[in-house]
């Protein structure tokens, strides 16, 4: 049996289950102190299903904790980043893009030294091991303990940013190191921004992962437990608590794949509908499509590679406004919801307000919507199902009508046909798709490379790539025999000579011992 | 730095920090999808700006006829680019070689592909160097190759030039004509790391006024200026159409196309990422457009029919914000519009043609202007 946990911003969810069975869910608040919210939504669905905590192999975790924590700038460490690359890369040091704030809480410590690579493997500069051991000791006065190092090509060639770690770790042993080679791709800027968001979260991943193991020991449960990173498959707690800003985009890519698992549908447009927003995401081959424009966090790029989600302003919370024409949002009562709302004796016609007016659901006080007619309730829900139609419409790939599976709370606004969409699915326990989502997910492993199609030939170019992608997810935790390749780009590299392919393979499996 | 007095009345014109944004939207529309991604360039250009001043611009019809022009832009790939970055310090080194070896004090820095990252390079030097930027280019978008500039079409040399990079490496180069300059030139560029500056194209106010696309500087930036205004506007592709409508040279534009990315396919040929990308219309008409690129955009398709070919531009914008869209950021699925426009007079004539006309990339077919193909009145 697994245990899948979401800790949201507002709620935490949690779900049992064995096999493909849903055995108990439950909501509760997500607490300050993370832990004893995911306690109780722990307790609470054990006691409902009756299972020992013996009986659970694994516990997966979805969470969105590093991802608002660096947003909002909260709790981050000063960072060093050390980039090797002289003398190429002078004219634009690290962070140069950075927004002021976010900037001043990750502080201004940039060291460029001579090293990286060029495009084919050769040093732009021998590494000058002095100038590295100067920074960290230049580093350790400051009382710097998060560091990023970054060096040119690293993707291709990371021996530099290894020998530099060393020659850190060397000067101050106790600094919490990440290099760019090992979280990002191709593009200087985004990697290293990647690995200083990383290392800024050093001390909270620390902390949130031990919570989390506080959390599962106080309730005696001995299983490993999983987080859930950006592309929906899991890392171990150990890798989580060095790379945390892996699981930054976990909460869309879990719902989608709750989604996928509830409804069984493999190619099918999701939308996540909640009080605020509603997210719609396209599910190929039972993963979400991947965005295709640079990710901006907080204001800082990245090359993450993300879901391809719209967040539009639709939501049970939406606010209703107009007669003969109505307009749904995009603003919202929010959290406010059991205040505001009409239903709930508040003073705002919300799109909950009109659910309840066309008896789609029942809540709150029927009585206090009486007093809208029926032609105006029609109109109202026209405009919510148009709203959602469009959207659903610009995600399509192809004219083919395809399903359309509803998650979240706000699922009970839709009850009509939608054009474009062969069938709309509202699945059993889709209030907490994202714990499901966390609790299904595979382990997976990434390749992103440029090899030469004239060296090696095109075959044996790709066979190696996908090779190594199976590596990883073993490497990972994944079952060798259940790994599969579930992607694989190829982009030829423009006025690059010796048939330069940059190829990107991405693989998953099912985890050992479940 | 060097002081201009504007003839006109009005101000002489600078490139500052608030320009830098439209400019290089601007110019990932005029890239036609290749050029590389501005962003890195407009960083650069940010950096030289903030530490050394917003550098003067001075229109081509106020540079003195015996005045000296070096024009500067970057050499490589852009995959090389965005790990290595772009180097004004190399951009110095080879600028200021030329002008050593012309033994002529240098007048403005002269721009040479407006389309793509090299919109930027000549503003970071300028204002690393104290000079004006002329307001012009040699083609009013982004071509692959170093030969294929109106100044090398309306007569002027490539060479002397010379190639530098962040080693400081310095070649000089003088070659015949202007394509073993470029054959030459990636040659060495590559051995030195296929992120290099090229100084070249050295020549007089003279020959800039015969040979150059006049104003596109400004013209990048009224374009990037247009695509930021769409989200208070209305249609984003309209009001960009209705920009374009009021320029001296993109004014014969069209949407060619409204439809969804069916098919990517790419292959290295000659050395050159040729690409063929295929939509299907979103009206449910069963249109279908494929667009031939290798780097740029070539040639549109629809429905086999040719809409726009090049030197005319063919681009991608997003439907929803105007955005341009870069080859290498198509994906399939994608949901695009694509725009065509018309180019400068003086990228159409036959010499201009017959270097980077449809022959040019290997394409047996006749240039034909798209204002023909799309029928739009004058």
């Amino acid at each position: 049996m697994r245990i899948g946990v979401d800790v949201g911003g507002t709620n935490t969810d949690a779900v049992v289950m064995d096999g493909a069975a849903v055995l108990a869910w439950c909501k509760t608040p997500t607490t300050a102190d993370v832990s004893s919210g995911i306690v109780a939504a722990i307790k609470k669905v054990l006691d409902d299903s009756g299972a020992a905590t013996s009986a659970i192999d694994a516990v997966m975790i979805g969470t969105t904790h590093f991802t608002n924590a660096f947003v909002e700038g909260k709790r981050l460490l000063e960072v060093g980043v050390i980039r090797l690359g002289l003398p190429a890369s002078r004219d634009l040091p690290p962070m140069v893009d950075w927004p002021a704030p976010l900037k001043q809480a990750v502080g201004d410590h940039c060291y460029l030294v001579h090293g990286g690579n060029e495009f084919d493997g050769r040093e732009i500069a021998p590494l000058r091991e002095s100038e590295i051991a100067e920074a960290a000791r230049d580093l350790r006065r400051k009382n710097i303990r998060a560091v990023a190092i970054s060096a040119i090509f690293s993707p291709i060639d990371d021996t530099m940013e290894q020998r530099a770690a060393e020659i850190v770790l060397n000067e101050a042993p106790d600094v919490a190191l990440t290099l760019s080679g090992n979280i990002g791709r191709i593009g200087l800027f985004e990697r290293e921004n990647a690995a200083i968001m990383n290392a800024s979260l050093a001390d909270l991943s620390r902390t949130v992962v031990s919570s989390f193991k506080q959390a599962l020991d106080s309730l005696k449960i001995t299983a490993p437990f999983y987080i859930s990173q950006n592309d929906g498959t899991l890392m171990t707690a150990d890798f989580v608590a060095q790379y945390p800003v892996l699981t930054f985009a976990s909460g869309p890519t879990n719902s989608m794949r709750g989604a996928a698992y509830l409804s069984g549908a493999k190619d099918a447009m999701v939308a996540d509908i909640g009080g605020t927003t509603t997210d719609i995401g396209m599910l190929i081959n039972g993963f979400p499509r991947e965005s295709s424009v640079t990710v901006d966090i907080g204001g800082v790029r990245t090359n993450f590679r993300m879901p391809d989600v719209l967040a539009i302003g639709l939501g049970g919370g939406s606010r209703v406004r107009g007669d003969e024409t109505v307009t749904i949002g995009p603003d919202s009562v929010g959290f406010r919801l059991t205040e505001d709302a009409l239903v709930f004796g508040g003073q705002t016609l919300t799109t909950s307000d009109i659910a309840v007016a066309a008896g789609q659901v029942n809540f709150g006080d029927k009585s206090r919507v009486s007093h809208l007619d029926d032609a105006f309730i029609s109109r109202a829900l026209g405009a919510i199902h148009a709203k959602l139609e469009d959207n659903v419409d610009r995600m399509k790939t192809s004219a083919q009508d395809i399903p359309l599976i509803l998650v979240g709370g706000g699922a009970v606004l839709i009850s009509r046909d939608i054009a474009g969409v062969s069938e709309v699915i509202t699945p059993d326990y889709s209030s907490v798709a994202n714990a499901i989502g966390a609790a299904i997910a595979q382990v997976g492993g990434e390749v992103d490379k440029v090899v030469s199609y004239e060296e090696m030939g095109r075959d044996a170019a790709l066979a190696e790539v996908k090779r190594e992608a199976v590596a990883r997810a073993v490497a990972a935790g994944a079952i060798p025999a259940t790994v599969e390749i579930v992607e694989i780009e190829e982009l030829p590299l423009a006025y690059i000579p010796g048939g330069a392919v940059r190829v990107r393979a991405r693989s998953v499996g099912d985890l050992q011992k479940l | 730095m060097t002081r201009v007095t504007a003839k006109k009345a009005e101000p002489a014109m600078k490139v500052t920090l608030e320009d830098l944004e439209p400019m290089t939207r601007g110019a990932a529309f005029l890239g036609a999808g290749g050029g590389g991604d501005p962003y890195l360039g407009g960083l650069v250009a940010r950096a030289a700006i903030e530490k050394y001043g917003p550098p003067a611009v001075i229109d081509v019809a106020d540079v003195p006829d015996d005045a000296l022009l070096i024009t500067i832009a970057g050499m490589g790939a852009p995959t090389v680019m965005v790990e290595k970055t772009l180097s004004v310090e190399a951009a110095m080194i080879a600028f200021d070689a030329l002008e050593k070896h012309i033994g002529k004090k240098v007048f403005a820095v002269l721009p040479v592909e407006m389309g793509g990252l090299n919109s930027m390079v000549p503003i970071a030097l300028a204002a690393r160097r104290g000079l004006a930027v002329i307001d012009a280019d040699g083609m009013g978008r982004a071509f692959p190759e170093i030969q294929m500039v109106t100044y090398h079409v309306y007569g002027v040399s490539t060479t002397p030039m010379v190639i530098s990079n962040e080693h400081h490496d310095c070649i000089l180069i003088e070659t015949r004509d202007g394509k073993r300059a470029e054959d030459i030139g990636r040659a060495i560029a590559t051995q030195m790391g296929l992120n290099v500056m090229l100084a070249s194209y050295p020549m007089t106010g003279r020959q800039a006024k015969q040979s150059a696309v006049k104003g596109t500087l400004s013209l990048a930036r009224g374009i990037g200026r247009a695509i930021a205004e769409v989200r208070r506007k209305g249609d984003p592709v309209e009001v960009l159409l209705g920009y374009l409508r009021t320029t001296p040279y993109y004014n014969k534009c069209a949407v060619l196309f409204d439809g969804k990315v069916t098919d990517l396919r790419r292959e290295t040929t000659r050395g050159f990422a040729i690409g063929h990308c295929k939509m299907a219309a979103l009206d449910g008409s069963g249109d279908e457009l494929e667009v031939t690129f290798q780097n740029e955009h070539l040639v549109a398709r629809v429905n086999g029919a040719t809409r726009t070919i090049v030197p005319d531009l063919v681009c991608f914008v997003d439907r929803e914000t105007g955005e341009p869209i870069t080859t290498e950021g198509l994906r399939y699925g994608q949901r695009a519009k694509v725009i065509g426009t018309s180019v400068a007079p003086n990228m159409r004539t036959p010499e201009a043609l017959a270097v980077f006309g449809p022959k040019g990339f290997g394409m047996d077919e006749p240039f034909q202007p798209i204002e023909d193909l799309m029928e739009i009145k004058p």
